[in-house]
């Protein structure tokens, strides 16, 4: 599991890649830690574009909803992008879709949560 | 050894309502139009054979009960909810009210597991035989309790059977009535725990009411090593994983999503979801079983594991 990250305005986009299990999990957890401090209000907000995810465990989406809990208490914003289809499955499965911000695509995520990182990414 | 499931309800016992059992009149009618169902037998056949499960049969509404039938001339349960009424009755009814021994594993005293027993009329009846083994300290107090005034009519001392109760350590190995019986410590209000029983060669796992929070690795591998290559694992199923780790969070259950998983990664045969959901209705039990037959396959590796939902009056042969 890799995870690379950009900055579109106040917005962090996080890229994980890989599958997300029992054996990734932690190394996931700990990769999103230092993103997440800063995702509050009038700071940063995050969007994890799942696009290269092609697997996630009920451990994996227990670190999401770890994560969505986290932004929320700090007054953030969160959401999830991208999804592939299995990964979508699995999403609406466990219901995960309806507990987390789930948008289709990227552009539609920062639509929703930050008009400046919307700017930004419709001008590169 | 043959699993028959008497009660698989989670919680509170439920029935039909007639609105419920209106739908599926007219369903089977619709479906039926124009099919020639003129004569009982065809009709029969219909049903058995065309109509879909959420239709033709209902999941049941009774609290959990499960019977390990392995041909002995004992009786072995796992738990006494409302099911274990329709268990006692039946066995009155084909093999006559006396000279029964009964031995029930219980997994916790919540009184969905225990409201079955003042009803369970064996119970009543000189010459039988009941053993009621767990792991909780106060096991008796809870079984007497419940037939106690003012919550009942009739006291626990006036049921004439012999009844017994055998406390039992948490992760030793037994034997009981012929059968391999290891217990295990779950995360439930109050604790609960699973068995592992085993017979012939073969496994079965009752572990229902049980929370996997899935924060301690540890923790999640002594479940697959306690459900490791069982030919059935009997599971707590009643929320969606999402609200196990949202706003029920902390309630003591589980999720189809980690069942598959925790089977997955033990290579156990079937894992039969279990503990439904009260508010659920028939249709819903189904779609929760097309689902999770999904999950199954769209996360399978090499191993497969069969996907069945519990149903009152459900035989599994092992």
């Amino acid at each position: 599991m890799e995870l690379s990250s950009k900055r579109l305005a106040d917005t962090l986009i996080l890229c994980p890649a890989g599958r997300i299990d029992h054996a990734t999990a932690d190394a996931f957890k700990a990769a999103l830690a230092p993103f997440l401090a800063t995702c509050a209000e009038g700071r940063d907000c995050v969007v994890i574009d799942l696009g290269g995810v092609e697997y996630i465990s009920s451990v994996g989406l227990r670190v999401l909803m770890l994560a969505s809990k986290q932004a929320k208490a700090q007054g953030g914003g969160l959401g999830v992008c991208a999804l592939q289809p299995v990964v979508r499955e699995i999403f609406e499965i466990s219901r995960f879709n309806l507990v987390l911000q789930v948008f289709p695509t990227l552009r539609e995520a920062l639509a929703k949560l930050s008009a400046q990182a919307l700017a930004a990414h419709d001008a590169a | 050894m043959l699993v028959r499931f008497w009660g698989t309800r989670g919680s509170i016992p439920v029935a039909m309502s007639s609105a419920e059992v209106k739908r599926k009149l007219v369903a089977a009618l619709v479906q039926g139009a124009g099919r020639g169902l003129h004569t009982e037998a065809r009709a029969r056949e219909f049903v058995d054979r065309e109509l879909d499960f959420a239709v033709s049969h209902t999941f049941g509404g009774n609290t959990s009960c499960v019977q390990i039938d392995t041909g002995g001339s004992d009786y072995v349960l796992c738990d006494v909810g409302s099911g274990v009424r329709v268990f006692g009755n039946s066995v009155m009814a084909a093999r006559g009210p006396t000279g029964h021994t009964f031995h029930i594993l219980m997994s916790h005293m919540h009184w969905d597991h225990i409201l079955g027993f003042p009803f369970f009329m064996p119970a009543y009846v000189p010459g039988n035989h009941i053993r009621l083994y767990g792991c909780h300290e106060r096991l008796e107090e809870a079984i007497r309790r419940q037939n106690a005034a003012p919550s009942f009519p009739v006291d626990f001392s006036r049921m004439g059977a012999e009844i017994e109760f055998v406390r039992l350590e948490p992760g030793r190995e037994y034997e009981i009535a012929g059968l391999r019986v290891r217990t295990k410590l779950q995360r439930h209000g109050g604790d609960s725990y699973g068995y592992r029983i085993e017979h012939d060669g073969r496994a079965v796992v009752y572990s229902t009411d049980s929370e996997h929070k899935q924060d301690n690795p540890d923790e999640v591998q002594a479940f697959v090593e306690f459900f490791r290559d069982a030919d059935l694992v009997i599971f707590d199923s009643q929320y969606s994983l999402a609200d196990a780790h949202s706003v029920k969070e902390d309630w003591g259950h589980s999720s189809n999503v980690v069942g598959v998983e925790m089977c997955q990664l033990a290579r156990a045969r079937r894992l039969c979801l279990y503990h439904h959901e009260p508010i659920f209705d028939d249709e819903r039990l189904a779609a929760l079983l097309a689902e999770t037959r999904r999950l199954e396959e769209i996360t399978r590796a090499e191993h497969r594991v069969e996907i069945l939902a519990a149903y009152d009056g459900l035989e599994i042969a092992l």
